[in-house]
């Protein structure tokens, strides 16, 4: 451990990209570019992309305002003009944001809004976060896009069809207003296919965890992994190479039997290996981090990384049928997930990547995840037998991370899963 | 004849009866009748009424209810009622029910569906995707279809086959409680000394978990009786209470409220009784049309609804002024992420428009009122003394 971290060329790719969408966000009034705010589960970035126009993502400057420990007080300056202490502290974060000026991580200001693409896929708070967007920026159209839950286990015609239908008579009119661009069906198709191979490299990099030691951390480092997709690079070449080069490196670890990088450098002895269910805390990420590492523990599959987009169970965007495409990709979502779903998913990820336990982070702001996984907990404990782990926290306010009592639980988890492996090894 | 105190009475306890009795006597009364529970805010039960089956309304154990298994299943920041509806279908309340549907309001009923699901209750559990996007050739295409499967597992049970002319005998009922509803309402906002709201409470939420013809004859005997004078106006504010839509306050807390100094005219608790605003066509050779209509264009507001394009601060501000209220008091669950991230952008308008407000949050088996008390009287006696 306490190696030097050397940046990988995929790192490296990823940082150009990120500094180069928020450049090119801070330029907007020079290049006339239309800024359209939507949310990550269902983000429909190719579309927005196809009429020349720029994403943002209010989750994603969120997480950023966790991790660079702005988020508290934003978070109280929303309490301040009203919000109460129970709700999404996303959305507090959010809105404090936008009260201290809208400066996003590179130190420049996001431009407001010129549509607000209301994709709303597996969170209802979605719903009321840009209910109050809508009023804090006042006049800009919002266009919504409800995406209807699997409830049946299933994506019913019907609900293509929905999808569809609000595509084509509410979202694509208002992108054509907005942008003044004609909507460019093979413009879309071409992102699409750029999308597709994206999908594929992705479950291709999630699945190399099935080796020993596992060359990444499909939670920690996941996040990261995600990033490119999840931001506003669907669909690009950009994502297509990022992908592309990060599998490449992934292979050599593989060959070298390496384990994760970690921030202190290479993680060298893989003692737990475990499925966590539930979003990270971004205001502690680092020291939340180690607590695993510290202790050998590696995330060899998360459901959080599948929160914009779940591919493991086959699905692709397919270009030929652009539309219905990103209807299914909204309704496949996790968190779009039933119940059971959920649990079966979990239950391949467990079996598949040969974890030795699993544990939720219960994220206090996050209901969408949050309410039912006590639940998908004993399910799993009952059908695998697996040790289980329970810990809580939340998004970005640090008011509710408590670094010894994460540290206490853990602890036991781990002694529990080390007298496990005892107890099968004899 | 029954007095008004007595009916009252009997409403409070088939309100607050957490065996559903009167649901499980009706279903024994003749083969083939379907128990159909439905979770808040709103379902159009008329569906179900014509299918020969009886939809109950879930609302929680409230305060009579002792919670213990039922927190084994729920984070301690996640809202009280889902645990309670856990704890109850644990305890077998649930028994005599043929199926459970759960309205899309929040993300904690939609994962209560799969919890249902998981937990093998009733025969079928629909989580009713309720559209929010309100043209008919989209929104209600798919609304539509969504109540059709709903009569699909129905029809699985009972075979009873939902013809027009069973609809529209259904809606016509329906239509006849909602209007009945109203007119208590009207004349309650009028004559709020007549009545009290914790016994208009009681009267309406009883209509959740009994026949609606046996509601709407209850309903008729109470507006014949408070049509006539009866008590004295006290010198009290009128006060519109808001943030109740899913998780109802206990009784307790709404006559603490009324015995603070206020008059409640205006509410949200039980908003499905009254979702729908004005009555649904009965004359259509396709009621499914009319009930999706009327869903469409004559839904109320609720934070379960996207409000773009009529924004329920105005809506909000019409019903101040229409019921004469002198505050507004917001009474949310506790971690109920749609009432409250709808206070900010209500409560501005009321700071905008000077009108007066308080807030707290509750939850289903909140015991303790002497706070409330305090805070509601404080406010009451601040709007006389000095506006």
């Amino acid at each position: 451990m306490a190696k030097e971290v050397a940046k990988e060329r995929s790192m490296i790719l990823q940082k150009e990209m990120i500094t180069g969408l928020f450049k090119e966000l801070g330029n907007v009034k020079e290049t006339g570019k239309k800024v359209v705010y939507t949310f990550v589960p269902g983000n429909i970035s190719e579309l927005i992309l196809s009429f020349g126009m720029l994403p943002v993502y209010p989750e994603i400057n969120a997480l950023q305002s966790g991790m660079r420990k702005k988020s508290g007080d934003y978070i109280r300056d929303a309490e301040q003009h009203g919000h109460s202490e129970d709700v999404c502290t996303y959305v507090k974060c959010d809105v404090g944001m936008m009260l201290n000026g809208n400066i996003g991580p590179t130190g420049e200001k996001i431009p407001n809004p010129d549509l607000l693409l209301l994709s709303y896929t597996g969170c209802f708070t979605f719903l009321k976060w840009f209910e109050t967007l809508e009023r804090l920026y006042p006049g800009v159209p919002v266009a919504l896009l409800h995406t209807p839950y699997q409830e049946a286990h299933k994506i019913t015609p019907e609900m293509t069809a929905y999808m569809v239908k609000q595509l084509k008579e509410e979202v694509i009119p208002k992108m054509e207003k907005v942008s003044g661009n004609k909507y460019d069906e093979e413009k879309l198709k071409s992102l699409l296919r750029n999308s597709s191979k994206v999908e594929d490299y992705i479950v291709k990099i999630f699945d190399t965890t099935k080796n020993r030691p596992s060359p990444i951390d499909a939670y920690f480092a996941g996040v990261y992994y995600i990033g490119p997709i999840n931001s506003g690079f669907r669909g690009t070449p950009e994502a297509v190479d990022y992908y592309g080069e990060l599998y490449k490196e992934l292979l050599v670890r593989i060959d070298k039997r390496l384990g994760p990088i970690t921030p202190e450098g290479e993680m060298e002895e893989e003692r737990f290996r475990l499925v966590v269910e539930g979003p990270p805390n971004w205001t502690h990420f680092r020291e939340f981090w180690k607590l695993f590492y510290d202790m050998g523990a590696v995330i060899v599959a998360s459901s959080y990384t599948k929160v914009g987009g779940v591919y493991d169970m086959g699905f692709r965007v397919n270009p030929d049928k652009p539309l219905e495409s990103l209807a299914e990709y909204c309704m496949n979502c996790y968190t779009n997930l039933n119940l059971q779903q959920r649990v079966e998913l979990l239950e391949k990820c467990i079996v598949d990547y040969h974890a030795d336990g699993f544990l939720v982070n219960s994220i206090k702001s996050c209901n969408s995840f949050s309410a039912g996984q006590l639940m998908i907990m004993q399910q799993l404990e009952r059908k695998l037998e697996i040790p289980t782990g329970f810990i809580e926290s939340d998004l970005v306010d640090p008011r509710y991370f408590s670094y010894s009592n994460i540290k206490n639980r853990l602890e036991s988890f781990f002694q529990m899963l080390e007298q496990r492996k005892m107890i099968l090894t004899r | 004849m029954e007095t008004l105190k007595e009916i009252v009475a009997r409403c409070e306890e088939l309100a607050f009866d957490l065996s559903f009795k009167r649901a499980g006597e009706w279903k024994s009364e003749q083969t083939g009748r379907v128990v159909a529970g439905y979770m808040p805010v709103y379902f159009p039960r008329e569906i179900i009424h014509a299918a020969n089956g009886l939809a109950v309304g879930i609302l929680g154990g409230g305060d009579k209810k002792l919670i213990i298994k039922g927190d084994a299943y729920y984070q301690s920041y996640i809202c009280h009622m889902p645990r309670s509806i856990v704890e109850l279908a644990l305890d077998k309340h649930f028994d005599g029910f043929d199926g459970f549907i759960f309205p899309s309001i929040c993300d904690v009923i939609r994962n209560l569906s799969g919890m249902f699901q998981l937990l093998g209750q009733g025969k079928f559990i629909k989580y009713l995707d309720l559209p929010q996007n309100f043209k008919q050739h989209i929104g209600g295409t798919f609304y539509r279809h969504e109540l059709q499967t709903v009569l699909d597992e129905i029809y699985k049970l009972n075979g009873v086959e939902v013809t027009a002319e069973r609809l529209n005998h259904s809606i016509g009922l329906f239509n006849l409680n909602r209007r009945l509803i109203r007119q208590l309402y009207q004349i309650r906002q009028e004559f709020p000394w007549r009545m009290t709201a914790a016994d208009l409470y009681h009267v309406v939420r009883a209509g959740n978990v009994i026949p609606v013809e046996e509601h709407n004859e209850i309903l008729a005997r109470v507006l014949s009786l408070i049509a006539e004078e009866a008590g004295e106006p006290l010198d009290k504010i009128r006060v519109l209470v808001m943030g109740a839509f899913c998780e109802q306050p206990p009784a307790g807390l709404i006559r603490t409220i009324e015995l603070a100094g206020c008059y409640i005219v205006e509410d949200d608790f039980l908003l499905g009784s009254r979702w729908i605003q004005g009555d649904i066509d009965t004359t259509s050779a396709d009621p499914l049309e009319a009930i999706t209509t009327a869903y469409l264009e004559k839904s109320t507001f609720s934070s379960s609804v996207y409000d773009v394009g009529n924004p329920k601060e105005a809506r909000l501000l019409d019903l101040i002024r229409r019921r004469k209220v002198d505050g507004v008091i917001f009474a949310a669950p506790s971690f109920c992420d749609p009432a409250l991230l709808d206070h900010p952008i209500l409560q501005k308008e009321c700071n905008d428009k000077k009108i007066r407000f308080i807030s707290f949050l509750y939850s289903e088996n909140t015991g303790q009122f002497k706070v409330i008390k305090e805070q509601v009287g404080t406010f009451s006696d601040s709007i006389k003394l000095w506006d």
